[in-house]
């Protein structure tokens, strides 16, 4: 049955990809982004990310593996402005106690593009993210508070560079600063023991978290076609090798500056319709953890695929 | 799982819809030295172009446009486009592109190609 599911799967991407070479969204001027993996990319589009699997294993309870399948969709409402749903579910298997399975908390966000600028391939957003608190499971660690999340998005291609840093232009960088505000300081839990009769309260604060992050990439794609055609083939042609640097720190309550995080090497291949991500999972240090995980995603372009229906904006022209 | 791989590609075949157009080949070739003046500059898109609303320009260093403003496809084949030159001189000479796309994407380009003799 496994194997029929693959042979259907990999049968559909060569399908997919029959219809014709290349080719996806997220442009500034020459430069086309692909969507990143790990950080949030500054491009308001129709796309849909679905699944993206990770899997690492972490340091809680002597060591659980943490496996997450997430949908992530994202729809423009004006040219310029989009929201976007996304879920994930969620299964741990601790080395000790019991394994848990669940959905996270959904989340929701809106994103506007303020400046796009194709010359110097150049993007900035800004946007607004929320997890509503209690529309998950408790037992994956679903948080019962919301937690809301304005942050700014850019991107900058190097295709300004001169001439004789030619073999430099295909780099271009993605990134995101925000924070994470929940609405809950602290939770508190008690629990009594049933033969002393004892009772033990626990309090977990929630402090405010600076996400941070981005994302180096260097464009095949862009060094065929603007800089120096290498008569590269398939599928190198097509390949963005990148670094996703995904960080976290605490500001308050406690645990200020207790930054967390991974650094994410990978690649993505971006076709026409479709692109698909690949990347290590590297934690920083060992408050994060210390095993090396991994992240894959198969990402649509909506706008690509529908571009007349659902691959345009609900107001406005097309872009 | 197989009934939802075989709409989508039902979907997405029943679409046969154009993408953004992103440079396939061109020549004189991306970045590339040739010995003697071009008669044209020639490029292939990844997708069929709508030449009436579409461009490519060619400038000598000092920015002087010197294609003959004779934009055209290659006969049936729409995702080709050609523009004709006259006799360039040694230099370097900058190929600027912006298309559009049958489904009305717009997508943009510049390349550089330099004759030596």
């Amino acid at each position: 049955m496994k194997f029929l599911s693959f042979f259907w799967l990999v049968w559909a991407i060569c399908e997919f990809s029959s219809t014709g070479r290349a080719y996806g969204h997220g442009f500034a001027g020459a430069r086309f982004f692909p969507a990143t993996l790990s950080t949030d990319d500054p491009f308001v589009s129709d796309e849909l990310s679905l699944p993206t699997v990770s899997t690492i294993r972490t340091p809680d309870d002597g060591g659980t593996r943490e496996t997450n399948i997430s949908v992530d969709i994202s729809k423009r409402i004006t040219p310029d402005f989009a929201i976007e749903i996304g879920d994930s579910f969620t299964a741990l298997n601790p080395h000790d106690g019991p394994a848990a399975n669940g959905f996270s908390n959904l989340e929701l966000g809106g994103k506007y593009q303020l400046l796009k600028n194709g010359e110097y391939e150049a993007i900035v957003s800004i946007g607004l993210g929320v997890e509503i608190g209690g529309t998950g499971g408790r037992s994956v660690g679903a948080d019962s508070f919301s937690t809301w999340a304005p942050g700014i998005f850019f991107g900058k291609g190097f295709g300004d560079l001169p001439n004789e840093l030619r073999f430099l232009k295909p780099f271009a960088i993605t990134g995101q600063l925000g924070v994470a505000i929940p609405t809950s300081a602290s939770t508190r839990s008690v629990t009594i023991d049933v033969q002393t009769g004892e009772r033990d309260i626990e309090v977990e604060r929630h402090p405010d978290v600076l996400e941070w992050g981005f994302a180096l990439e260097y464009s095949l794609i862009y060094l065929q076609s603007q800089v120096e055609d290498l008569h590269l083939h398939a599928p190198l042609d097509r390949l963005i090798p990148l670094v996703e640097f995904a960080l976290e720190t605490p500001l308050n309550r406690g645990e200020e500056g207790q930054t967390t995080g991974t650094i994410n090497p990978g690649v993505i291949w971006a076709g026409k319709y479709f692109q698909v991500g690949v990347e290590a999972v590297i934690p920083i240090n060992e408050r994060t953890g210390n095993n090396v995980g991994v992240i894959a995603q198969l990402h649509f372009f909506v706008d690509d695929l529908f571009p007349h229906s659902l691959g345009r904006p609900l107001f406005g022209e097309n872009k | 799982m197989k009934g939802i791989i075989l709409l989508l590609i039902f979907v997405v075949n029943s679409a046969r819809l154009e993408a953004h157009a992103f440079l396939k080949d061109a020549n004189p070739g991306v970045g590339s030295t040739i010995e003697t003046s071009p008669s044209e500059v020639r490029i292939r898109f990844t997708e069929n172009i709508e030449p009436a609303v579409s461009s490519i320009q060619v400038f000598d260093a000092s920015g002087k446009e010197v294609d003959k403003h004779d934009l055209h496809l290659e006969g049936s084949d729409h995702a080709l486009l050609h523009i004709s030159l006259p006799q360039l001189g040694v230099g370097t000479y900058k190929v600027v592109w912006r298309v559009v796309s049958v489904d009305t994407h717009v997508t943009n380009g510049n390349f550089t190609f330099r004759v030596v003799r």
